[in-house]
Order: structure tokens, then C-alpha cells, then sequence
């Protein structure tokens, strides 16, 4: 039996995804909306969700169509963005009671799908411009969502990173916006550049539940009227820059522990057939708790209590996280690097090796139990253009030799190091 | 083994207690790809005094030491028992709470092998002195990670405001100061009082069959031979009614200050169907009054008194219970104000039957959805049974709730003195 039973229908203006399982006591949907980074749109890309959660013509309050939404016995709403490589993406998510748990039958799938074809394409707007109050409402809230970067020091850090690693590469925007571009945003605007999102942006529905009595596809057709639109327009550039030197950042704030961050290319991404190894290369490094990151910096050293490497599928980035005591700078940084260099020198040990191949090879399995993780696996199929079901990937996986990764670590360039300093009262 | 379906819910939940009074729970999940398994001791971050077993006088520990052994026990001497879970394709993890440590893995490769580690590690301790320096270290980095996070700063704020003694106020990892004096001798006394199988549950959800994991379970505990324990003796001091501290501010460097506000729990003694119908009570006071559908949740949000990381929630364990609610604003006094006026006025009203009725339908769509999450069914399934509660009694006990109920709950529980206020916000320049 193969894991996932994945349809695709092209539509007018959109690709419908279908999943049958009997896993879940819920439907899930999903709209992701495409489009690449552009720096004059990416804080009213970020708004634009908001505000369409905010109502509808039909429920022309959050008031108004959260009630709609609590009578669907809850039905769960969620906007989010987020950057797959160089594109911003917006998700909008629902996920309701499948009827057949309750002790009703009110059909509540349809009602779901159409409530979410509203909020894309009904929103609560007149005269060529979105409800002003409404708008009004969601910038405050963007503009303390925006600042909330800053309070958790561990996303500042991280942040600041992509800042200065991609400072002329569109990368380094944050998907939530610049603060000093939302008071610049007027409803007519973000009405206008909604349109050509609705008319122009790659769209794709995901229904993943016990569906298969359900006329999916004919209902998808009734309620989501879109235009046709040209080819997909993906970003999906190679990463090209080389770094001459390795570019240090230090910052100081008033913070008990110091936060280390380290970018580095990989010039790897999703459809290159150097792909899984990149991946077991990033696990022995620092993807697991057996990994060398885990094992040096931490238990070794007792540097930290988080010391991990996380990779980006479609720019091409690895990026090492730790947060260290502020003294501890280059001692840390020295370990680290280390680390991939006993990789480039191939000193990976079998049950290193083993054990990550078995690490990813469950974390995929894993993920793909929750609807929402499936989606994100079988949407970098869009993204990348190349379609892998999940038994490729394991066998893509099993198939990786040490010299593989031994190869992709070589490729890998550090390019840039962050670290948010302590100030003085750190000296205990 | 017995049995026990929940037709409405087409689940079946299968249970055990073995003869040292370990309690094995299986729920079977097909169609997933992945095992999630518990182990979990009834004994947390409020445990600090207690008399071990087999002596007279009672010990005070320090504070974050439940979190310091969770964090121990996966050390052994030959190793490290992570290492073990990732060799055979799971991964592992553990957490505290006020009330419970719990051990678990989750895998899609050999279940049965995996949970011979987990049972074995927990049940045999081996801690020293090197390694009990060692850990100093790494979980002094832990508090450093927990103290720069301004949401764990005034969630715990909130708490050391209510309470006069209670230790629910110490936070989970004690302090650099407090764990720099835990010996191996003190873990191995806590861990003597606590992990003897009768204080614990374990628990397993995923494609796995129920009477081959409960052999497995049944001759690996055989095998152990622990002796029977008498019960342990927890002490807790006198917890006056209302909050200890009417407010509190903590300066961070945030640009929005995050501002909550809580309500002490005056009867915090239940269990069982009390325990759970008062929970869920309270929770449907808090959705129908400041719920994202409510006018209550439209004002504050119009006003610009909120943003989307408003939340609120209310928890009870043995002897201590509140509710919380707030997030990111930039106006905190203003927040305060307005949400006393509509707690007030809520007090002073009838409870809109309609109101309540939608907010039951909505918690038995939430439930649903948190059915999906075997990691939300291990952990909650714990906690209820812990506090005599069954899980899947939820949809039939919201069912029943009456309004009446609910407007009895609402006098008593949002009382004046209950009221607390914590704050985190920039130091003023």
C-alpha cells in the first residue's frame, strides 16, 4: 500500500489536491497562494490575510464570521505566511468536524469549502477598496506582530541573520513585513494588489480527509471561480553567490545568553539529485540529539542546551542555532566548525551515519500523520517543480553513501555569523 | 486486558494494571505511521516535600530537582539512552510539569523494541557525581534560554502572584542557584519516593497491537520484581484564598509589553467528574466572554487593546488551579481596566443560553480536532487519569453542562480577590 493517496486536478485558475484517509476524526483544507519576494510587496502580502479573515460580505466582522465558524462546531480558521526559497507564501487553513463523529449530520464539509471560497474571493470590501475600519484594525495588530520579532530573542537573532547573510538577495525580507512600510499601506491599495493576487498568483487547494463520498472536485468548481492564468511564475533562481570571507555580526542587547547563529550556502536545493544527501549531511551535523552539534557542544562541552543546524529546501541554507553564555563566543564558534570539518575529512562513524538515515527516514513518516504536515511535504513538489512521493524519498534516503555527503559537505560555504551578545551585567 | 469503546468516537481503548500497580493504557491507530508511547510518574515541580519511604522525617529538595532527574535518567553508564532510541529509529524526549514527568518516543520503525528502552531507562536510575556537575551546565543554559523569553516571564509572573506558599510558584527548573546544590544522593531519594510503577502510567497510541504490547509490558515487569510501596506522603503547606500579590511588573527589553491577568482558583481540592466539569466550565465561560466570536473580544480588539496573540486558558490540578488571559498590548492599564468591567458585567447578567450552546459545539469541534494528535492523547490522557478523569468522557460531560452550572462557576471563580495583574515591559528610559 503506498503511503499517501495523493490526486491532483487542474481547475480553472487553480490545482485541486486531494488525500483520502480514515486517520483523521476532521477534514482539513488548505489554500497556499504563490507568488516570488518582491520587496515593494512584501508588507502587503503579510497584511493581506489578515484582513481577509477579518469578514466577508456575507459575515462582515471577525465577530460575524467567527460565530460561523463556532456554529460549524468550531470549525478551525488560520491564516500564515511563510518564505518557501525565494517565494512568500500565504496559507490559509480550516480544518472541521468530519459530521460522521457528531451526533448530527449537518453537512459540514460543503459549508467549510464554500465559507473558504468567501473569504478568498468575497471579501468585505466596496468601491475598489477593502473596509477601511478592518484595515485599519490589522495593521496595528501586523505592526505588534512585526515587533514581536524583536521580544523573542531567539527569532530576532535569526532574523538578523538573513539580514546580513542575503543583504542584496530578496531572501532577506521577513515574510511578516517591514514595520515602517504598514502606515504606508491605504485599503485602496491592498484592494488593488489583491486583485492581481486572485488574478495572476499560482493557487493551490488541499482537502486531506475522509472525503472519498464527498464530490470534492465538483464542489471546488462551484464555489472557487477564478480566471485562467498564464504560466507559473516561481522563483526559483540558483544560488550563485560565493563568499570570500566569512562576515561577523555582533550585536549587544540586554539579554542573559548570548544568541549564535551561522548561515552557510549549500547551493543544494529540493530537485537537485544531491538532495538527500544534503539532508543526511545536515542530520549528522546537527539535526538530531546524536548529532555532532548535540554531542559536542552540549554534551561534551556543556556549552548549551541547544545547539542544532536546520536546512532550507529551496534557497539552499543550512543555518546552526545555539544560545551560549556571551564569554563562550569563540570557543563555541571553534567547536562548530569543527564539526563540519570532521564531516568534509569523512569522519563519520556507521551509527552516525545509520542513525540519522533512520532519524529522517521516521521524521518524514511522522510528519506526514498530521494533515497539515502532509501538506507542507507534498506542496514542495510545487515549489521545486519535482514531484517525489514519500517512497522515493525513503529509498532516495537509504540509497545516500558517506561519500555522498562527505561530497555536499564540501559544497557548503559559511557565509555569515550572528551573535546577540549579553551586555555587561552577563558577567556571572 | 480489558476493553473499553467509545462507539461515537470509534475508538477502543485497551487497559491493564500489572500486579506492582503499573497502569498500561493502548489505543489502537490505524492507518497511521507512527507510535507514540509514555511513561510518565505522577510527581512534578510541586513535590519538593515529602517524606521518603521507609523513614520518619520529612526532606524539603531543591528547587528544580524533578526537572533535573527527567533530565538525568537518560544517562547511563555505558551511554547516553538517546543515543539507544535513534539507533532503532525513534526519537525521544521527556518534559516536566507542576505534576508530572513524563518520558515517551515516537516511531514508525520496531514499536516493541523501542519500548523495552523506554521502560528500562526510566526503571533503572544511574546517576554519579560527575554527571550530576555536568548537567549543572546544560540546564543552567536551559533557565538562561527561559529567562531572555518574555512569554515565559510573565506567564510565571502571573503564577508567583497568586500564590502565597503554594510551590506551583517555583519555577520548573529551579535556578542556577537552587540546582547548584542537588547531589546524586537527592536524585536517587526522589527518585526512590516517586517512579515506583504504582505512581505511574504508561501509555501507548499507534498502529500497534494491543495484546502483544500488553505481553511485552506484563513479562517485562514480571521480571523486575519491585516490592509493593506503601503511598506516598506529600506535604503542602496552607494555601490562603485569594491572590498572594495584586500585581507585579518585570522590565524586559520588549517593544510591546505583554500584559496578563489571572484568577485564583478558591477550591482548587477536586477530582474526577467535579475536576472535569469544572474545568470545562470555567473554559466555556472564558470562551463565551472573551472568545474570538464575543463582543467582549471585538471591543478589546477595535480598541487596539489586543492583538492575535491574545489567548486565555484555565487549568486545576491537586491543590492549585487558575485561569489566565491576556497577550502583546501596548496599552496594559487600559487592558486591565476594560476586562474587570466585563468580567463585572458578565457576573451581573444571565448567561445567553444560545451563547452557551455554541460554545459547547465549538469544544466538541476542538476535541475532535485534538483527536488527530497522538502526542495530545498520550499527555492529556495522563493528566485526566492522574486526577481520576477519563479523557473520553469529554464530549458526554460538555454535553450535560448546564447553563446553571456555568452561571454558579462564573460568581465564584472570577472573584475580586482572586484578581491578579503581571506585566513585562521595557525598563522606562
Amino acid at each position: 500500500m503506498q503511503y499517501v493517496d495523493h490526486q491532483t486536478d487542474q481547475l480553472t485558475g487553480l490545482t485541486l489536491h486531494t488525500v483520502q484517509t480514515k486517520k483523521y476524526k476532521t477534514n482539513s483544507i488548505v489554500l497556499q497562494i504563490l507568488r516570488p519576494l518582491e520587496g515593494e510587496n512584501v508588507t502587503k502580502r503579510a497584511l493581506l490575510p489578515y484582513v481577509l479573515q477579518a469578514g466577508t460580505n456575507r459575515y462582515p466582522s471577525s465577530k460575524d464570521l467567527r460565530g460561523a465558524l463556532d456554529d460549524m462546531y468550531g470549525a478551525s480558521l488560520s491564516v500564515d505566511l511563510s518564505k518557501k526559497g525565494e517565494n512568500q507564501v500565504i496559507s490559509i487553513r480550516m480544518e472541521v468536524a468530519n459530521e460522521k463523529f457528531l451526533s448530527d449530520n449537518t453537512p459540514l464539509f460543503e459549508q467549510s469549502l464554500n465559507l473558504l471560497s468567501e473569504i478568498l474571493l468575497q471579501p468585505a470590501a466596496e468601491n475598489g477598496s477593502f473596509n477601511e475600519e478592518i484595515v485599519n484594525k490589522e495593521k496595528r495588530s501586523l505592526k505588534q506582530q512585526i515587533e514581536s520579532i524583536y521580544d523573542d530573542k531567539m527569532r530576532y537573532a535569526n532574523k538578523r541573520l538573513l539580514e546580513e547573510m542575503y543583504k542584496n538577495e530578496p531572501y532577506r525580507y521577513n515574510v511578516y513585513g517591514e514595520e515602517s512600510e504598514v502606515d504606508r499601506i491605504s485599503a485602496k491599495d491592498l484592494y488593488t494588489y489583491y486583485k492581481g493576487v486572485i488574478a495572476q498568483d499560482r493557487i493551490d487547494l488541499y482537502v486531506i480527509g475522509d472525503i472519498e463520498e464527498l464530490n470534492v472536485k465538483e464542489a471546488a468548481e462551484k464555489f472557487f471561480t477564478l480566471e485562467n492564468r498564464g504560466s507559473n511564475n516561481i522563483a526559483s533562481k540558483k544560488d550563485q553567490v560565493k563568499p570570500e570571507q566569512v562576515n561577523e555580526v555582533f550585536e549587544e542587547q540586554d539579554v542573559q545568553q548570548g544568541k549564535l547563529n551561522m548561515g552557510y550556502r549549500t547551493y543544494t536545493t529540493y530537485s537537485d539529485r544531491d538532495y538527500y544527501a544534503l539532508q543526511v549531511c545536515n542530520g549528522v551535523f546537527g539535526g538530531f540529539s546524536h548529532s555532532k552539534l548535540f554531542m559536542n557542544v552540549r554534551e561534551k562541552e556543556s556549552l548549551a542546551y541547544y545547539a542544532v543546524s536546520r536546512f532550507e529546501s529551496h534557497k539552499g541554507a543550512i543555518f546552526v542555532m545555539s544560545g551560549i553564555e556571551t564569554g563562550n563566543y569563540e570557543k563555541a564558534v571553534k567547536i562548530i566548525k569543527e564539526q563540519l570539518d570532521e564531516i568534509v575529512n569523512g569522519n563519520i562513524t556507521d551509527s552516525e551515519f545509520e542513525q540519522t538515515k533512520a532519524m529522517i527516514k521516521n521524521q518524514i513518516l511522522e510528519t506526514i500523520d498530521s494533515s497539515f504536515g502532509l501538506t507542507e511535504v507534498l506542496y514542495h513538489a510545487v515549489v521545486s517543480g519535482t514531484d517525489r512521493s514519500v517512497e522515493e524519498w525513503l529509498n532516495g534516503i537509504d540509497a545516500v553513501s558517506k561519500q555522498d555527503v562527505i561530497d555536499v559537505a564540501k559544497k557548503l560555504a559559511l557565509d555569515t555569523i550572528y551573535f546577540l551578545k549579553g551586555g555587561s551585567n552577563d558577567a556571572e | 486486558m480489558q476493553n473499553k469503546k467509545f462507539g461515537q468516537l470509534e475508538e477502543t481503548l485497551h487497559y491493564e494494571e500489572m500486579d506492582n500497580g503499573l497502569k498500561v493504557y493502548i489505543l489502537e491507530k490505524k492507518g497511521f505511521n507512527k507510535t507514540f508511547a509514555t511513561f510518565t510518574t505522577n510527581y512534578g515541580s510541586v513535590d519538593n516535600h515529602f517524606v521518603p519511604p521507609g523513614k520518619d522525617e520529612a526532606v524539603k529538595v531543591p528547587d528544580g530537582i524533578a526537572h533535573f532527574l527527567e533530565h538525568k535518567l537518560f544517562e547511563k553508564e555505558k551511554g547516553d539512552v538517546f543515543q539507544d532510541f535513534s539507533k532503532q529509529g525513534a526519537s525521544a524526549n521527556a518534559f516536566t510539569t507542576f505534576t508530572r514527568t513524563a518520558y515517551l518516543f515516537s516511531t514508525t520503525g520496531d514499536v516493541k523494541k523501542n519500548l523495552s528502552t523506554l521502560i528500562d531507562f526510566v526503571q533503572e536510575p544511574y546517576f554519579t557525581e560527575k554527571t550530576v556537575e555536568k548537567e549543572k551546565g546544560i540546564i543552567g543554559q536551559e533557565i538562561r534560554m527561559y529567562d531572555d523569553n518574555p512569554d515565559w516571564r510573565v506567564y510565571f509572573g502571573l503564577i508567583e502572584n497568586m500564590f502565597h506558599n503554594h510551590p506551583v510558584k517555583i519555577d520548573i527548573a529551579g535556578t542556577v542557584e537552587s540546582i547548584s546544590h542537588i547531589t546524586k544522593d537527592m536524585l536517587y531519594e526522589c527518585y526512590e519516593t516517586f517512579y515506583h510503577p504504582s505512581n505511574m502510567i504508561l501509555f501507548i497510541v499507534g498502529p500497534v497491537n494491543a495484546g502483544e504490547i500488553i505481553e511485552l509490558v506484563r513479562s517485562n515487569q514480571k521480571e523486575k520484581g519491585f516490592k509493593d510501596k506503601p503511598p506516598i506522603k506529600r506535604i503542602f503547606d496552607d494555601e490562603p484564598a485569594g491572590a498572594a500579590r495584586k500585581e507585579h511588573e518585570i522590565s524586559m527589553p520588549v517593544q510591546t509589553p505583554k500584559c496578563y491577568i489571572g484568577f485564583k482558583e478558591n477550591k482548587p481540592g477536586r477530582k474526577g467528574s467535579d475536576l472535569l466539569n469544572h474545568e470545562l466550565t470555567v473554559n466555556l465561560i472564558l470562551d463565551m466572554l472573551f472568545g474570538k466570536s464575543s463582543a467582549n473580544y471585538e471591543v478589546l480588539y477595535n480598541e487596539g487593546l489586543i492583538d492575535q496573540t491574545f489567548s486565555f486558558d484555565y487549568t486545576e490540578e491537586q491543590g492549585f488551579g487558575f485561569s489566565m488571559l491576556g497577550g502583546d498590548t501596548k496599552k496594559p492599564e487600559q487592558l486591565v481596566d476594560k476586562v474587570s468591567e466585563m468580567v463585572k458585567a458578565a457576573k451581573n447578567a444571565p448567561i445567553d443560553q444560545n451563547a452557551f450552546e455554541r460554545a459547547k459545539k465549538k469544544k466538541i469541534g476542538s476535541f475532535l480536532r485534538a483527536l488527530n494528535s497522538p502526542e495530545f492523547i498520550a499527555n492529556q490522557f495522563t493528566r485526566y487519569a492522574f486526577n481520576s478523569m477519563n479523557l473520553f468522557d469529554v464530549i458526554p460531560a460538555l454535553e450535560a453542562l448546564s447553563a446553571d452550572d456555568a452561571e454558579r462557576v462564573l460568581k465564584s471563580h472570577f472573584a475580586d480577590e482572586a484578581m491578579t495583574v503581571c506585566t513585562v515591559r521595557k525598563k522606562p528610559s
